[in-house]
């Protein structure tokens, strides 16, 4: 091919409509989409779930299933129709020219292959290099992606590796050929922050390295502005804003864009003061959606039958701005500088006495070494290691760590769901950790409650979601008929602002966002004191997830509840905490008051963790620390500290205290507690990481 | 690994202690045993005639003491009798009366290696079960030579692309074999093809094409000596068309799954083509499941050898299973159940050590 001397764009996506045809029904999936992607540039393609980015993508890879198919507009690949293209052309070009990252790296890679041979098979399919030449690429693009010791890797199966790995694997994969065109579908979702942004940061760095373009599809805008020179807002299957980032994120010409920049938790929105604005109303389905606007519905300048008139509302330049476009009708009329209305401040509920008491809490678990043929030796997994602190009546208290920190299994303990291995949880003085919950008594069982991270697996998808709450409520005894429960019911469906007739639908008919409120509703049927909280609102959209978080916030004032959040997302923990515990295999790292875990000093640890969250505000300013390495496993911890593995203030301990000796824990300011063996001299003298550049 | 095989092969004892012990229960009842003495000794016996001729030969002792001679743990029985000529004549499990004193064996059990002697066949049962167990070995190696591939073949042909025309013809194909039982398709085949009278046998004569009265024979007794494709192909086929069917529908879901896998579509966009998409990278991956079920199939197939071996008159071990529970050949029947009983664990084991072989994520890291 001699695609080396073409200079033109090398994707140009015009007016694409791509529909999926089912039994029933066209289900148009995207309309009327336009995109350019310029040599070396890197477009952000951003929305929530289900509103075509994935499918802009497969349209791209010219694979969209026997469904789907595209229905009208052009996919140029430098200057090519790949629509025009035969199988054998689009081969061609699929893994050489264009290729592509996953969401999921385990899924795609292939499970019983060998990821030399996966990563080989690029060069030797394309460029026919022969096996020891294919092989050498391979050894060179593994140590590209920094992986450690790649020979190793190259002869190990997928599911050797861990999550971050199998990512660097996939991206490898993708750099076999070195594409001209680079679609990265989602690809740290999966991932926990600190190894996306180290992740993104090779993206980024290969990126330039080999001058890819890139199509970088996320919902994550804090990600985009990190990565991308372009974005391309989509909402319902149409682009609804398309331009530079910094015309996008602060000028914006879109009543969506607007409304998504409101609904996520930037540094400075405060849950009392400057609470975050849900975006009304629901996501509209592929088969209903409005006529005229989609987001018509749904927005604050909505004009009735100019907006919802049946003529298709195409996109219009805005004035200033580089190649800045908008599908509104009003753009020009929206006075964008107007501040926010401030909705209501809301009181802060005082905090009360101590409720729940931690101390010194253990929990170890004996695994087998070799689960399938049994016998062997037991390790033991230390999941919890001394956990220490107090809860207080109406505080939230936060508590944030990556994957395989200890977090859900504390939760675990708390709940009754496993016993202790030593150390006391007190809930109103009383000891708990040894009280499985079969053995707790109705009042513990209802004062503790859950509300969890996966909405869509948690109810029961057969029963009605007025049964389930009565079901809980039979459970925790509350009421003494099924009429009093019923109403009871109701009132909970209330409380968390769900229509009453929902009380007869089944768990298929809600979104996730209105399925989420039912397992709150369900966690409060008892009147919870205390609410573990696991990753409440990860699983749903950014429009969706204010409206939940700001739900859960109300419940507490209005009931006094402990609440103890667990996240990995930092900007939602800022947002709503009062406190903040950082875990780090299972040892708490830092604790203290939100501003003083969000400002320095700090522990090594949050301030990489505070370093790897994206934010999408412009006018931040970053101290930029990427990890190196993974979580070392709970079952052989690191002697000393356990965070010294991947610590970048090692050097500045003197005596290497940190290989050796367990950091004791250290009261830095009135409640703020760290684990680390570093000077105050040191921790005094340190950076805010995050700082809001000066207008 | 070691110490899995070594609990699996306790495991297999117990199983077939137990399981010769029920045999034995069965074998034992009084209507059994009185059946035994009339076919062997005569069969107008009186009822003190019946019971002398069993307590002569050690049957009216309790039956976990017959059990444990059986197993070679307890003494086997003696039996001193006064015969005509007023001398005392002592007979027992271990020995024949003629044996001297001196060689004669106290235990006679499975653990000495003594299977005992078959009354049906009045021969030695180990030798007996060797013989025949090979004339299977070779009709059931035969079968997955013929069922195996093909199974696997129709599978994934029909699971690589799911909902195609091809993938529905097999399919149905697949159906229609395993609803076939071996007694309805056995006989079919017969009647078309190892038929003088009837069939294509007759037209192909005529035409000359074959010099022989039918194409195939309808009997597969010279089979176990001299085995050819003409006497030995429609028993091979009957048996393996029952199993095909289930493996390759096996097959076919388990291709279909790893098609929709999102590494396959990893494959396709990276360029791979089709051909290769199926052989590199969803063969193995599909191939997983179904080497279980093969495995499983196994001891299955042996419900098929009864029924095949009888219908084609093939001297194998289901026909000797017909014969000895016909005769109530009670030591015959426990050496077969104790047979049976290793072959499926055996066969369990292996589609274990399979499995762990073709899936690394079992594999030990």
């Amino acid at each position: 091919m001699t695609t080396q001397d073409y200079d033109g764009p090398i994707l140009e996506i015009e007016n694409l409509s791509i529909s999926f045809f089912t039994r029933l029904r066209e289900i148009p999936a995207v309309m009327d989409f336009s995109v350019t992607v310029q040599p070396g540039e890197a477009v952000g393609l951003v929305g929530e779930s289900g509103c075509g980015k994935s499918t802009v993508a497969l349209g791209v890879m010219q694979d969209l299933g026997k469904n789907g198919s595209v229905v009208g507009g052009t996919i140029k690949f430098k200057g090519q129709d790949l629509g025009q293209m035969t199988m054998k052309e689009l081969r061609n070009i699929r893994g050489c020219e264009i290729a592509m990252i996953y969401q999921e790296p385990m899924a795609s890679l292939n499970p019983a292959m060998r990821i030399g041979k996966q990563l080989m098979e690029v060069p030797m399919i394309h460029q026919d290099t022969s096996e020891t030449d294919a092989h050498k690429r391979a050894l060179q693009v593994v140590t590209d992606v920094k992986l450690p010791d790649p020979e190793r890797i190259l002869n190990s199966f997928p599911h050797q590796l861990s999550g971050g790995q199998q990512q660097r694997i996939v991206i490898a994969m993708a750099l076999m050929s070195e594409p001209s065109l680079l679609i990265l579908d989602e690809p740290t979702t999966a991932l926990d922050v600190t190894v996306e942004a180290a992740v993104v940061e090779l993206v980024k760095d290969l990126g330039k390295k080999y001058g890819t373009s890139m199509l970088f599809i996320s919902h994550n805008l804090g990600l985009v502005l990190e990565t991308c020179d372009r974005i391309c807002v989509m909402y319902s299957g149409e682009a609804v804003e398309t331009g530079r980032i910094e015309d996008v994120f602060d000028k914006m010409q879109h009543p969506y864009t607007q409304a998504l920049f409101r609904s996520i938790p930037l540094p400075g929105a405060d849950k009392n003061s400057r609470p975050l604005v849900a975006i009304p109303g629901n996501f509209p389905l592929p088969h209903e959606r409005p006529k005229g606007c989609n987001f018509g519905p749904r927005c604050d300048y909505f004009e009735e039958s100019r907006c919802n008139s049946s003529k298709a509302i195409p996109m219009s330049h805005v004035e200033h701005g580089d190649r800045h476009e908008s599908r509104c009708l009003k753009f020009a009329e929206i006075d964008w500088d107007a501040p926010l209305i401030a909705a209501e401040k809301k009181e802060k509920g005082a905090i009360g006495e101590v409720v729940l008491k931690i101390d010194n809490l253990k929990k170890h678990y004996e695994v087998a070494a070799n689960a399938i043929f049994g016998g062997g030796n037991k390790k033991v997994v230390k999941a919890n290691e001394t956990l220490s602190f107090e809860a207080r009546e109406s505080e939230t208290l936060a508590i944030v760590g990556e994957s395989g920190c200890g977090k859900s299994t504390f939760a675990k303990v708390l709940m009754g769901l496993e016993t202790a291995t030593d150390g006391e949880i007190l809930l109103d003085n009383k000891a708990v950790q040894n009280t499985a919950i079969e053995d707790r008594d109705t009042k513990t069982v209802a004062d503790v409650q859950m509300v969890f991270q996966n909405p869509f697996d948690t109810l029961n998808p057969s029963m009605t979601i007025g049964r389930q709450i009565i079901r809980a409520l039979e459970i925790f005894k509350v009421g003494n008929s099924e009429a009093e429960r019923r109403t009871r019911m109701l009132e909970l469906l209330d409380l968390v602002k769900l229509p009453r007739e929902f009380a007869d639908r089944m768990p298929r008919q809600l979104s996730g966002g209105q399925k989420q409120r039912v397992g709150i509703a369900r966690a409060f049927a008892g009147d919870a004191r205390i609410v573990v909280a696991d990753e409440p609102v990860s699983a749903l959209d950014v429009s969706v997830q204010a409206a939940v978080t700001d739900l859960l916030m109300d419940i507490q004032r209005e009931h006094k509840t402990t609440l103890l959040f667990i996240s990995h997302d930092l900007s939602i923990v800022r947002y709503l905490s009062d406190r903040v515990m950082v875990m780090y295999l299972g040892h708490v790292v830092e604790i203290g008051t939100t501003d003083q875990v969000f400002s320095p000093p700090y522990h090594p640890y949050t301030e990489a963790l505070l370093s790897a969250v994206p934010i999408a505000d412009t006018s931040v300013i970053k101290k930029h620390i990427v990890l190196e390495g993974d979580i070392p496993s709970a079952m052989n911890p690191p002697p000393g500290c356990p965070f010294q593995t991947r610590c970048g203030w090692k050097s500045k301990v003197s005596g290497g205290l940190c290989d050796t000796k367990m950091p004791p824990v250290r009261e830095i300011a009135d409640g703020h507690q760290v684990k680390c063996h570093l000077s105050d001299e040191e921790l005094a003298g340190m950076e805010a990481v995050i700082k809001i550049a000066a207008e | 690994m070691g110490t899995f095989i070594i609990r699996r092969l306790g495991q297999m004892l117990l199983t077939a202690l137990c399981l010769t012990f029920i045999v034995f229960f069965m074998t034992n009842l009084t209507p059994n045993l009185e059946k035994l003495a009339k076919t062997q000794g005569n069969f107008r016996m009186s009822d003190e005639a019946v019971n002398s001729w069993l307590s002569d030969r050690g049957y009216l002792a309790p039956l976990p003491y017959k059990f444990g001679q059986w197993v070679g743990v307890v003494p086997g029985w003696t039996n001193e009798k006064t015969d005509n000529d007023g001398q005392t004549v002592v007979t027992g499990r271990c020995f024949l009366a003629a044996t001297p004193v001196e060689d004669r064996a106290r235990f006679c059990g499975v653990l000495q290696g003594f299977w005992g002697y078959s009354s049906v066949f009045k021969t030695d049962v180990d030798a007996l079960v060797a013989k025949r167990l090979s004339a299977t070995g070779k009709l059931m190696g035969f079968v997955l030579l013929l069922m195996v591939p093909m199974a696997l073949i129709v599978g994934i042909l029909a699971g690589m692309r799911e909902g195609s025309n091809l993938d529905r013809t097999l399919s149905t194909f697949s159906i229609a074999s395993t609803a076939t039982p071996e007694y309805v398709s056995g006989v079919i085949f017969i009647a078309l093809l190892a038929s003088s009278k009837f069939g294509i046998s007759p037209i192909l004569a005529d035409w000359g094409w074959i010099d022989t009265k039918t194409l195939f024979l309808g009997s597969a007794k010279k089979a176990v000596e001299d085995a050819t494709f003409r006497n030995f192909f429609l028993p091979v086929l009957t048996i393996s068309l029952y199993g095909m069917g289930y493996i390759a529908r096996m097959t076919r879901a388990s291709m279909a799954e790893v098609m929709t896998a999102q590494y396959i579509r990893t494959a396709r966009l990276k360029g791979v083509n089709f051909r290769n998409v199926v052989m590199k990278h969803a063969l193995r991956n599909a191939l997983i499941a179904p080497f279980t079920v093969i495995m499983l199939q196994v001891p299955w197939l042996l419900n098929g050898v009864v029924i095949v071996e009888y219908l084609f008159a093939y001297d194998g071990f289901g026909r000797l299973l017909v014969e000895a529970a016909r005769g109530n050949d009670i030591e015959l029947l426990m050496a077969i159940s104790v047979v049976s009983v290793i072959l499926v664990l055996l066969t369990q084991l292996i589609s274990d050590i399979g499995y762990v072989f073709l899936n690394p994520r079992i594999r030990i890291s």
